[in-house]
């Protein structure tokens, strides 16, 4: 295994490559100079010191998340027609019927997939944008980690999109039970892709901004 | 930005997440990961044949996934009647009952994007490994950096497995070929992932030049 080392590379002081006009190439990672070239030298790509108008597009998306979550979670995701009439599940009393018949484990799983991860990201994303508009000097390393993990978890929402896939699929048993996708399903997977869209638009360099006073950026 | 500096010491680099100005040094024979030495994000991986084992990963994520869209992943038996579905059938059950964009997002993301993202890298590593530059190298880099994120084999499997237990109570069920295959091509593209990066294939295109 390849253990971690910080030996090869050495630090310029402690200063971002912002402040010496540097930028890095968002296609290939080749350190360029937007003054001398606006394109970069090797793969020819628009160079930034940092995303362009990310605080904009990161609340634009934020909030259209927000507004989808209501829905994705008061609409039914299925609607199952059987012999003992029909029956809408929103999120919850899926996870509740799960919990009630002794998955408890799976219960836990679909919770945190889709309840708990979904909210938490928008709270702690709409945090992160808050402290980079007002330019916080608070821990920058943590913020930064707060950053990653939102990044690691966010995917994992996808979750009760394919279950009710599957599940759609599998029972269509005309005289037993059938099962169908419910509006919630849509207003769920919105708030699942445009958290994520909102999660990539965040700039997270723009956390260590404020730590050094010379930073003048323009796109 | 000119230092006089020891003849082995490389270019300058930064930090993808806090900018921190780097100057990287002679890279270690050895394995190595370097880390950015502020924010602990990772800067470049060194020391590997990278391109042969990429090449054969993604043929076999490839193959496998191909292979996965014509087998059923999960299959239930009711009252001797077994209904079984493909990826594909269960995104077409999903389009007919009236939500076409997300049976479109369940398509893309278990199965177009993973094999576009495979097809992508083979056509840019298997001319590299042969000293050529692939044609069309900057644009295909850039779609996929920016499809990436939305390959979801993993989350996908995950969905399977509490499908599969949603569904016990109501009749026998079990998980089909597929299932066990997208299994694999999660593996194996955790794999790829872990044996090249961005930074190798620019390497490599570079070095193709000379």
């Amino acid at each position: 295994m390849s253990r971690p080392m910080r030996q090869p590379c050495r630090p310029q002081g402690a200063s971002q490559a912002a402040q010496h006009g540097q930028a890095l190439c968002e296609t290939c990672g080749l350190l360029g100079s937007p003054a001398s070239s606006p394109r970069c030298e090797r793969c020819g790509s628009r160079l930034h010191f940092r995303k362009p108008h990310s605080i904009e597009r990161t609340w634009a998306l934020l909030i259209a998340a927000y507004v989808m979550y209501l829905p994705a979670n008061l609409l039914p995701i299925t609607v199952t027609h059987s012999l003992f009439g029909i029956q809408r599940d929103t999120i919850m009393s899926g996870v509740a019927y799960l919990w009630s018949s002794g998955s408890r484990a799976i219960a836990l799983i679909v919770f945190v997939a889709s309840v708990v991860v979904p909210l938490i990201k928008l709270f702690l994303l709409t945090l992160l944008v808050v402290s980079v508009q007002r330019r916080w000097h608070w821990d920058p390393l943590q913020r930064l980690k707060l950053y990653r993990f939102l990044e690691g978890i966010g995917r994992w929402s996808m979750l009760d999109v394919y279950v009710v896939t599957v599940l759609v699929a599998l029972v269509q048993v005309q005289s037993l039970a059938a099962i169908s996708p419910g509006g919630g399903v849509l207003a769920f997977a919105a708030v699942v892709i445009l958290s994520m869209l909102a999660t990539m638009a965040f700039e997270p360099r723009l956390i260590w901004d404020p730590m050094h006073h010379a930073a003048h950026l323009k796109e | 930005m000119d230092e006089e500096d020891s003849p082995k010491v490389g270019r300058l680099a930064a930090c993808p997440e806090c900018d921190l100005l780097v100057r990287e040094l002679q890279p270690p024979a050895s394995r190595s990961t370097v880390l950015c030495p502020r924010c602990d994000a990772l800067l470049y991986r060194t020391g590997r044949n990278v391109l042969e084992q990429a090449l054969a990963l993604a043929c076999a994520a490839f193959v496998l996934l191909a292979v996965a869209n014509a087998f059923p992943i999960v299959g239930l038996e009711i009252k001797g009647q077994r209904i079984d579905t493909t990826v594909i059938g269960a995104a077409a059950r999903l389009w007919q009952e009236g939500m076409p964009l997300v049976a479109s997002l369940v398509l893309l993301t278990t199965t177009i994007i993973p094999l576009l993202e495979l097809a992508a890298m083979m056509w840019m590593v298997l001319p590299l490994l042969f000293g050529k530059r692939p044609p069309a190298f900057t644009q295909i880099f850039h779609v996929l950096r920016l499809t990436h994120p939305w390959a979801m084999v993993e989350v996908f499997l995950l969905g399977i497995l509490v499908a599969l237990v949603k569904l016990s109570h109501l009749a026998h069920v079990l998980p089909d070929i597929a299932a066990w295959l997208f299994g694999g091509v999660m593996l194996v593209m955790t794999g790829l992932s872990l044996a090249i990066e961005p930074r190798d294939l620019w390497q490599a295109w570079q070095e193709t030049r000379e």
